[in-house]
């Protein structure tokens, strides 16, 4: 099969230009400079290529939402804030590949009449912005970025802003906001960040791996990549990370159309040591959590909804027998908890609340209709906030309780988790 | 103008209008803690959720923006499932201390819980995250984070309205708090506005801390009579006491909002006041009947006229006092007492701050009143040298104070006049000074009109009548000028304004109808 993005990722020299320019790096921005910017979107309307981001929206159109007139300098932001548990995708980009990214920048940037662009990166990663800072720094000394880029009369300038650590300043507004100085939460929608964004300006803002995969759709054309997916409206291959007890836990390039069972079995060598799967969160943890049973289902953005979940950041979280699902809640729970921005009131007190009842469940003090109450909670969070944090937060909680019920009844009738667990 | 429908009802609205101020034009309420119609949208309570027809999930109806043909729902089950809802959400950290809390009765989660929740608690009590509470951060303000429901309203104010952003969100999640940088307290003249903004008991006024429960006390619309500006106040009393001045709206004036020194003014009506006539007899004062104060007045400043000529007669009239007052003043003097010694200063005693805001530098409600009215400054100046020279025989003064003279000043230019008489509110150096002190309404016990620095004549309302034994200025004149033998028949404060706009230009063509609550500029300028 054709790899887009790791095709080289084994070479550790990849990431630095001379390497990267070697191995055809760069051809694709020649091309695109001879191409018009409308074919260019064009193209990339053509691949499918949705938002790796989470939400799945294709790119070609978010693109289109910028205001046709150009009186008002554009902002191409690029969320690196990978901070979606389960997810570790893009970093993988950013420390193999930077130039991937650079240059799907570039492309994109001439291609939406852009000079800016800011890539915003997740606190934590120190490591892979250093790579990145490096990458930014040989592509100025080169010329593939600054002004004039190749003599094609275009002027670019990519900024790196480091973030502090938060998960909300992965939600676009938040990161907005973030690279404006100002405390990172969610802005009030309207105005969406194509007509106001970055310091007031129209932004857009793709995730690493969308824009990773700009140069591949302009050098092979939108028709191959989206026939590469495999599945109607999903161009491309995804980067699949796989993390749990398997065989080969990592991350694996595959198109749309695997099914999740090939995802762990095939290509993540099964779960290790004789375990049996009992559950696959299969988006990043703020998807709905498949039973056993339920992974005969592709990697598809429609088929996933279809099954009651989504593709989300492709990270595949595997749950092996022996789990404790109330204690898996309750940690992920823990989580939206701590990351929830305090902004609006659903979801600050809501994803607390959850998770004092799940703690105090687990802890084997579980009330009765505690989890009637937990889905009560739900339900006056769900699609009742500025982002969608708090939904993010319910979708587990929901999809838990709803798939594995009984052990949660279980831990509140016996006053104690059948597992042994405590906190 | 798009046209939408609310709960059945056809509304046409401008364009830009959101749901929920649409809903307020036909009446309906649409709960909401976060929104105020002076403030940018913060879009976070998330207590205005309203069903639009087309769109999946419930949308806030503060950042909606009405298009035509849209159906909007805000009495469906959903809505008030999610209303109720939210509002346990947001109560399920309150301390619930509303026996001890400024704010009960005046109380947004009070009055919405009555009207959406009525739930039982289901929140376990040792879960309550706990904040700190009793925090002094400056300004007029106590801050008790713990009741604080997050809305932001306080910290776009500060961001918005004063430009000084003390305020900000600290911490994430649910022990997300408001507060002060360390060391950097609330730092304006505006802080007072924050007890009043804040929807619930997280910011409360230190003034009226724990002085009064706000379902007794009353209110009176009236003027702030701090300064020229003359905005727009609520006065607040229980009996004959104020206990408070909050704004009311008028965005020609104040919008809803008001200075700290302003809103302390109110004190005046409460402390060291005239409350008894009082006459001085060979230096020592001694209290007196109203009959017997007016008939030794007239007798004295009928004799001096008599025996001195009227040009021996000076009245110093008082920016303080209100057009119908002032009317009245001048024409005591001009038609009963006959003498060209009228005039009034708008200077005042202390170090007057000012901004370009709603702080004036001239501390009187109603200079621009007293101009309009023909009475001048410079009069002034040169009644203080016929005082000094002792050309003046008796002295009218209005007011507490000459001028911005100090205590000594006004003893020295007192001294040597052989009769003052004072009509005014409070004791000081005037009254100490004056052979006869004939007691006035405060601002909250008269009605009547000030003309604010821009022009605007605004009516005041009386809240309740005046105290002890002090009377309405316009009665005291009237007396006075009837024993000198005026004949008037002045009935209340709107028969001299029928009077002022009979014959006084910049007031023609007004009523006190016509004036409302939000007044006229004066000369006809809307």
């Amino acid at each position: 099969m054709e790899l887009v993005l790791t095709k080289h990722f084994g070479n550790e020299r990849y990431r630095h230009l001379d390497t990267y320019t070697e191995l055809g790096g760069y051809e694709a921005l020649r091309k695109a400079f001879s191409m018009s910017k409308e074919a260019i979107v064009e193209e990339v309307k053509k691949a499918n290529l949705r938002g790796r981001g989470g939400a799945g929206f294709p790119a070609g159109v978010k693109w289109g939402f910028l205001p046709k007139d150009l009186s008002r300098p554009r902002v191409l932001v690029i969320n690196a804030d990978e901070g979606e548990p389960g997810t570790f995708k893009d970093r993988l980009i950013m420390s193999r590949g930077p130039h991937l990214l650079i240059e799907g920048i570039v492309i994109t940037c001439y291609a939406l009449e852009t000079h800016v662009c800011y890539i915003y990166i997740r606190g934590e990663f120190a490591r892979e912005e250093g790579i990145l800072q490096e990458a930014v720094d040989e592509a100025y000394a080169k010329g593939f970025l600054g002004k004039d880029i190749l003599g094609a009369g275009f002027d670019l300038d990519v900024t790196i802003h480091r973030g502090a650590g938060a998960y909300i300043c992965g939600e676009e507004t938040s990161t907005i906001n973030s690279i404006e100085g100002k405390r990172g939460w969610p802005r009030v929608k309207p105005p969406f960040p194509a007509s106001v964004g970055a310091f007031g300006r129209p932004t857009i803002v793709n995730n690493v791996e969308t824009i990773a995969d700009v140069p591949w759709i302009v050098t092979h054309g939108g028709d191959r990549f989206h026939a590469l997916g495999g599945a109607e409206k999903n161009g491309g291959t995804r980067l699949v990370g796989v993390s749990g007890p398997v065989n080969r836990p990592g991350i694996y390039e595959l198109p749309a159309a695997v099914s999740l069972r090939e995802v762990i079995y095939t290509h993540a060598g099964g779960l290790k040591d004789g375990k049996t799967l009992k559950a696959v969160i299969p988006g990043g943890s703020s998807t709905p959590v498949l039973k056993a049973n339920e992974i005969d289902v592709t990697f598809d953005i429609e088929s996933m909804q279809k099954a009651g979940t989504m593709t989300g950041t492709s990270g595949v979280i595997v749950i092996p027998e022996g789990t404790c699902m109330v204690r898996a809640l309750s940690v992920l729970m823990n989580f939206y908890a701590h990351e929830s921005c305090g902004q609006c009131t659903p979801c600050r007190e809501g994803c607390g609340w959850l998770a004092k009842i799940l703690h105090r469940i687990e802890n084997g003090q579980g009330r009765k209709g505690d989890v009637a109450l937990i889905l009560d909670v739900c339900d006056h969070m769900m699609g009742r906030t500025i982002c969608a944090l708090a939904d993010a937060a319910v979708m587990p909680a929901q999809s838990f309780i709803w798939k594995f019920r009984e052990e949660f009844d279980q831990h509140i009738r016996d006053q104690k988790c059948p597992y042994g667990n405590r906190f | 103008m798009p046209n939408f429908t609310l709960n059945g009802i056809s509304v046409d609205v401008p364009d830009g209008t959101t749901i929920l101020q649409a809903a307020k034009t036909v009446g309906i309420e649409i709960p909401h803690y976060c929104y105020h119609p002076k403030l940018s949208i913060a879009g976070n309570c998330r207590m205005c959720l309203v069903e639009v027809e087309k769109f999946p999930k419930l949308q806030i109806a503060c950042n909606t923006h009405v298009t035509e043909g849209m159906v909007v729902k805000s009495n469906t089950e959903k809505v008030k499932e999610a209303v109720t809802g939210v509002l346990e959400l947001m109560l399920i950290h309150h301390p619930i201390d509303c026996p001890i809390c400024d704010q009960a009765g005046e109380c947004g989660l009070q009055i919405y819980y009555m009207k959406y929740g009525l739930h039982k608690s289901r929140y376990a009590l040792e879960d309550k995250v706990h904040k700190k509470k009793v925090q002094d951060i400056g300004g007029q303000i106590v801050l008790d984070a713990e009741r604080c429901i997050l809305c932001s309203r306080c910290i776009r104010f500060l961001q918005e309205v004063t430009h000084t952003s003390e305020l900000e969100f600290f911490q994430r999640s649910n022990h997300s708090e408001i507060s002060i940088f360390p060391g950097e307290p609330l730092n304006n003249n505006y802080t007072g506005n924050l007890a009043d903004i804040c929807p619930v008991g997280a910011l409360t006024s230190k003034d009226f801390r724990f002085k009064c429960r706000v379902w007794f006390l009353r209110g009176a619309k009236s003027i702030c009579p701090g300064c020229a500006n003359g905005c727009n106040v609520e006065a607040h009393f229980k009996g004959d006491i104020l206990y408070r001045f909050q704004p009311r709206q008028n965005d020609e004036v104040n919008q809803t909002w008001m200075c700290d020194p302003g809103r302390l003014e109110y004190k005046r009506a409460n402390d060291a006041r005239l409350l008894t006539p009082v006459v001085r007899e060979d230096g020592s004062p001694r209290a007196a009947s109203w009959e017997a104060v007016f008939s030794a007045v007239a007798f004295r400043l009928w004799e001096t006229m008599e025996k001195d000529g009227p040009e021996s007669v000076a009245v110093i009239a008082s920016p303080q006092f209100s057009n119908e007052e002032l009317y009245l003043t001048r024409k005591l003097a001009e038609e009963v007492l006959r003498t060209p010694n009228l005039g009034f200063s708008p200077r005042t005693p202390g170090n007057g701050i000012s901004d370009d805001f709603l702080i004036k530098a001239d501390k009187n409600p109603n200079t621009r009143g007293a101009q309009l009215l023909g009475i001048s400054e410079e009069k002034f100046e040169d009644i203080v040298r016929k005082v000094a020279g002792g050309k003046v025989k008796a002295l009218l003064v209005f007011g507490n104070s000459i001028a911005d003279f100090s205590e000594e000043e006004t003893e020295r230019l007192l001294a040597d006049v052989p009769f003052v008489v004072q009509v005014g509110t409070n004791e000081g150096v005037v009254s100490r000074a004056a052979h006869a002190v004939l007691p006035s309404a405060s601002f909250v016990e008269r009605g009547g009109t000030f003309t604010n620095h821009a022009g605007r004549v605004q009516r005041f309302w009386m809240g309740f009548p005046p105290r002890g034994k002090s009377r309405n200025a316009i009665e005291i004149i009237t007396g006075l000028a009837n024993r000198l033998g005026a004949g008037w028949k002045f009935a209340g404060e709107s028969s001299v304004f029928r009077a002022i706009t009979g014959s006084e230009a910049p007031f023609a063509g007004m009523s006190y109808e016509s004036l409302g609550e939000s007044g006229h500029v004066a000369g006809g300028k809307g």
